[in-house]
């Protein structure tokens, strides 16, 4: 058994760990160290809170079936999953936390021992953060599930707007507020369940609602701030039971989770409120002009003149796109940037900020086949290369190679920084087909005259060309 | 009725090119147009009358009667004036015109009331490339002139060692990396010498070297790109360097070939006579800007001549000396500005001036003259969108109108932050007050710690903030078993329940979230 005061101390051992994680996280030599400190601050943090004094003997079996239970599922999912289902995952694991806020905080707001000693403002103010964590858990859970959906196309990846969505929020709102000081003044734990349970229901449906608003492309956004929600979440357990742990951890994610979907708003060009307020497009109150719609003709390419073009060339830039992880090429995309390598090609890989569905997406896709990490370049490294470049490889990536964002100031996505690709000598653009990307908005791209369009599925023609290439 | 496209015979003296070859006849019947040839047109570049006929096309004994009845006039030279005098009112012509050197014909065909297409003022963006007659000549006059190099210099390009002897390769200066002097390196390097070129466009290095040739830069810091990809005119500090530098190439190589043009400026005079002199004896200059006055000193448009030992060639037609490539090329760029002109392939063209391919080409729309466009859109510098921002309120008195607006957005912050912080604490309890403390310095603590995370570790950064998030496990792990005794009215086995359920879950995610950060960032190797 440890006493209150060696377990505080375990516990700032803990934050320090985590402090040191998501600092050693900030770059791929210290990255694995990072996330060992993550392991052991955890370790410490739970081994802390079952020996000190606030877990009687008595608990110690139920908690350890809960969490062997919890542990032998979460590792085999973590063993499993596919670097593509990477998004999926990650949202379904945010969800888990949300739910667990809410049970928690029911499981405190029942207990009388918890709750009686509390008078006046003290009381109050428990009772008010029991509210906003369950309210916070609850959006988390909900939303997190819709954008795990949307993740693993269970659900439409467009935007569902419904008419005075906006109307509809504020409408949530309001209740929630009006809830909350009925919850507060209630005199029994019995009398406060009514306005706790309807705000629940509430939370839950603001949550599928502001996810299914927002489109697919903007996923990555909300992974992130769902990440940081779930980090709020836990502070607010935190103040609630009195844990300052709980409360630093809490608001490290918090606020990390937040900073990250600032980053990808930036590199979007968007506002954050615009992508939570979700609808991309329609916030800019005139629709892509008519007008602006680029015309000509599109050059098709067979996969064999794709190998020949490669050949003949000396710098190559592969710019991969959600349809990579979709067709689950990188694999293929690997063993051609090998072969290449092998002939004394310079090949390189030009990552945008949000290609996929989620930060950083492309580069764990690469990582897992194996590309060195040293010929992935992000947009800002490698954008004023293209001109220099022989052929530049899109796969199936739309809207962050779409010249009109530069070109066209009508167009909805004007502004957002793109990859440069249209400037290099030949672009090869593998595509399914003419549909435009998620943000809707045709691809001038596809009409210039120094682009190839090879249309299929990424990973076969991807193979096709390999062996067009190894022939 | 569909249009007559007409093909006159080229009239100016040694031209040997014809503006259509019968390849490109069928793809213009295919447009729904009638072609008609003047008989004998493609004789000089070998395309007999009967393979034109044979093509769809109709052959025109006389040049009269065929100017007469055309709609549309193909050819390569400008007019001279007595076909001008030949035209129609309303005829649509395209061919070189030269507008900026022959303000003359340009009033002559004015008064036609011609619309005309001067081929020598495409558009030099990257849409207009198929029909970018410039590029395709240049590149045939560059590979002529190495020929014509090669015909007059004495000796092997190639080094060779053979049972007669060692043979020393040929060193080729080239002077201008456009695209003629790309295609003289390729021709070069080709048959084996040993290539240099110099360029005052630093950016073109790299095309030179991709070209198999050495880049012989100038060590002057001046940048001399002009607009739309030229070279401009440079200063006298740097022309002096220049000098220096093609001085030593002139005593090392065999062969010069000089493209340097600047657009309507006379040819810059780069090798002096001097440097003539010091060549070596049997040295060939091929001097390709000779038709606007040369690059040498001692050049004589048109023809060749040796001074000092030196055979300098002047001659102006470099692309009719390879008659029958160059009005093949020819005749496909014109064959895709027809496809751009007659969008609808029924046989009419559309002059479309609102297209900027078409617009730059077009020097005289139905007699009124349009040259010279409006300058190119540039690509690389859109324009700002100006419609969405709203305008910003300048502050009182000074400064740039968006530093005060951030100031000002910073104090509201800074104050509603304030007032936050007084009202908590006001009316908070210590102890609330206290983990508001921690609270607030641990989000510092996340903002500062993830500000410099690179993109690529996003993910696994997100992965592993996730595990971290289980700490709220530690809340479900206080209540399943806490110290005290069981009060009558207390619900424990609802709280030891849900309280379990909650730490399976984060368990799931704990081990889960770490396994997968670690298994993600196994991947990242160099």
């Amino acid at each position: 058994m440890m006493s209150e005061t060696l377990s505080t101390a375990a516990y700032v051992g803990a934050t320090i760990l985590f402090i040191l994680s998501l600092g050693g996280l900030s770059n791929p030599e210290s990255s694995r160290r990072g996330n060992l400190y993550g392991m052991i601050g955890m370790a410490i943090a739970v081994l802390a809170t079952v020996l000190g004094p606030q877990v009687t003997k008595a608990g110690y079996p139920w908690i350890l079936g809960a969490m062997v239970i919890g542990a032998a599922i979460g590792l085999y999912a973590a063993r499993v999953v596919k670097m593509t289902q990477m998004p999926e995952l990650v949202a379904l694991m945010h969800s888990l936390v949300g739910l667990a806020a809410v049970l928690i905080g029911y499981a405190n707001y029942i207990d009388p021992v918890e709750t009686a000693h509390f008078q006046g403002a003290e009381k109050t103010i428990h009772e008010l953060e029991i509210y906003i964590g369950v309210l916070i858990g609850a959006v988390t859970f909900s939303g997190s599930l819709i954008a795990f959906g949307k993740l693993s196309a269970r659900i439409t990846g467009k935007p569902v707007l419904i008419p005075g969505r906006h109307w509809f929020n504020l409408a949530g709102l309001l209740l929630v507020l009006y809830f909350g000081g009925v919850f507060i003044h209630t005199q029994s734990i019995a009398e406060g369940m009514t306005p706790l349970m309807v705000m629940t229901v509430i939370a839950l449906a603001f949550g599928v609602h502001m996810v299914m608003a927002i489109g697919g492309a903007d996923m990555p956004v909300v992974v992130s701030m769902l990440n940081s929600y779930s980090g709020w979440a836990a502070a607010a357990t935190g103040f609630m039971l009195n844990n300052d742990l709980l409360i630093v951890t809490g608001a490290l994610v918090g606020s990390s989770g937040a900073i990250l979907s600032y980053i990808m708003c930036r590199a979007m060009n968007r506002n954050f409120i615009s992508v939570i307020a979700g609808g991309f497009g329609t916030g800019g109150g005139t629709p892509a002009a008519a007008g602006a719609q680029p015309a000509g003709e599109v050059h098709p390419i067979s996969a064999p003149e794709t190998a020949e073009l490669l050949r003949a060339a000396k710098n190559v830039i592969i710019v991969p796109g959600y349809g990579m992880a979709v067709a689950q090429a990188q694999h293929t995309v690997y063993e051609i940037t090998k072969q290449l390598r092998d002939m004394g090609l310079n090949v390189r890989f030009g990552i945008h900020p949000v290609a996929g569905r989620m930060p950083g997406h492309m580069n764990v896709l690469l990582a897992e086949a194996r590309v060195p990490y040293d010929i992935v370049f992000e947009m800002d490294e490698i954008n004023s290369d293209f001109p220099n470049t022989d052929v530049a490889m899109v796969i199936g990536a739309n809207d962050i190679v779409n010249p009109a964002a530069q070109e066209d100031p009508s167009s909805p996505i004007a502004g957002m920084p793109v990859l440069e690709v249209w400037k290099a000598k030949n672009v090869v653009v593998m595509k399914r087909s003419m549909a435009s990307g998620y943000a809707g908005v045709d691809n001038p791209l596809f009409y210039k005259d120094n682009t190839r369009m090879l249309f299929g599925d990424a990973k076969k023609m991807l193979d096709e060309v390999l062996v067009a290439l190894k022939a | 009725m569909p249009q007559l496209i007409a093909v006159p015979r080229e009239t100016a003296a040694g031209e040997k090119r014809v503006a259509t070859v019968p390849e490109v006849v069928e793809k213009l019947i295919k447009l729904g147009f009638r072609v008609a040839v003047e008989s004998g047109a493609g004789d000089a570049a070998n395309f007999a009358d009967d393979t034109y006929r044979a093509a769809g096309a109709e052959i025109i004994e006389d040049a009269p009667r065929l100017w007469a009845a055309a709609d549309i006039v193909f050819k390569v030279r400008a007019p001279s004036m007595s076909e001008v005098a030949a035209m129609r009112q309303g005829q649509t012509l395209v061919s070189f015109i030269w507008p900026a050197q022959n303000p003359e014909l340009m009033q002559a065909l004015a008064e036609r009331k011609a619309t005309v297409l001067a081929m020598d003022s495409v558009p030099r963006i990257s849409r207009a490339q198929k029909l970018d007659a410039l590029s395709s000549m240049a590149n045939i006059a560059g590979y002529r002139a190495v020929i014509e190099a090669a015909h007059h210099f004495g000796r092997f390009f190639t080094g060779q060692i053979t049972a007669a002897g060692k043979v020393p390769p040929a060193k080729v200066f080239v002077i201008g990396a456009g695209v003629a002097g790309l295609a003289a390196i390729g021709t070069a390097s080709g048959l084996g010498a040993i290539v240099r070129a110099n360029d005052t466009r630093p950016e073109v290095a790299d095309q030179v070297k991709s070209m198999g040739a050495e880049f012989v830069g100038v060590e002057y810091q001046e940048e001399g790109s002009g607009v739309g990809g030229y070279a401009k005119v440079m200063s006298q500090g740097f022309l002096k360097a220049q000098a220096a530098v093609f001085a030593k190439q002139a005593k090392e190589v065999d062969i010069i070939i000089t493209t340097a043009l600047i657009p309507g400026k006379p040819a810059p005079k780069l090798i002096s006579a001097e440097m003539v002199r010091s060549m070596k004896p049997g040295s060939v200059i091929v001097d390709m800007a000779a038709e606007q006055g040369g690059n040498c000193e001692l050049t004589s448009p048109g023809e060749v001549v040796v001074r000092h030992g030196v055979t300098i060639i002047g001659y102006t037609d470099l692309p009719s000396r390879l008659a029958r490539q160059s009005s093949t090329l020819y005749a496909t760029n014109l064959l895709r500005l027809t496809e751009e002109l007659c969008k609808t392939k029924d046989g009419t063209i559309n002059v479309n001036m609102e297209d900027e391919v078409i617009r730059g080409t077009t020097v005289i729309k139905q007699g009124a003259i349009t040259w010279p466009p409006p300058p190119p859109k540039v690509s690389a510098a859109p324009p700002k969108p100006a419609a969405a921002k709203p305008p910003v309120p300048v502050a009182k008195g000074h400064g740039a109108a968006s530093a005060p607006a951030s100031a000002k957005a910073t104090a509201i912050v800074f104050l509603v932050g304030a007032v936050l912080f007084w009202f908590i604490g006001a009316y908070a309890p210590a102890t609330f007050l206290a983990h508001f403390t921690v609270f607030v310095l641990a989000c510092f603590i996340g903002y500062m710690v993830i500000w410099n995370v690179t993109p690529a570790l996003h993910t696994p950064l997100m992965s592993v903030t996730n595990a971290i998030s289980s700490i709220i496990a530690i809340g479900a792990l206080v209540q399943v078993a806490p110290p005290i005794t069981d009060s009558a009215d207390r619900p424990t086995q609802w709280i030891v329940g849900v309280a379990l359920v909650s730490i399976a879950l984060v368990a799931i995610n704990m081990f889960g979230g770490f396994a997968v950060t670690q298994r993600m960032l196994q991947m990242f190797r160099k």
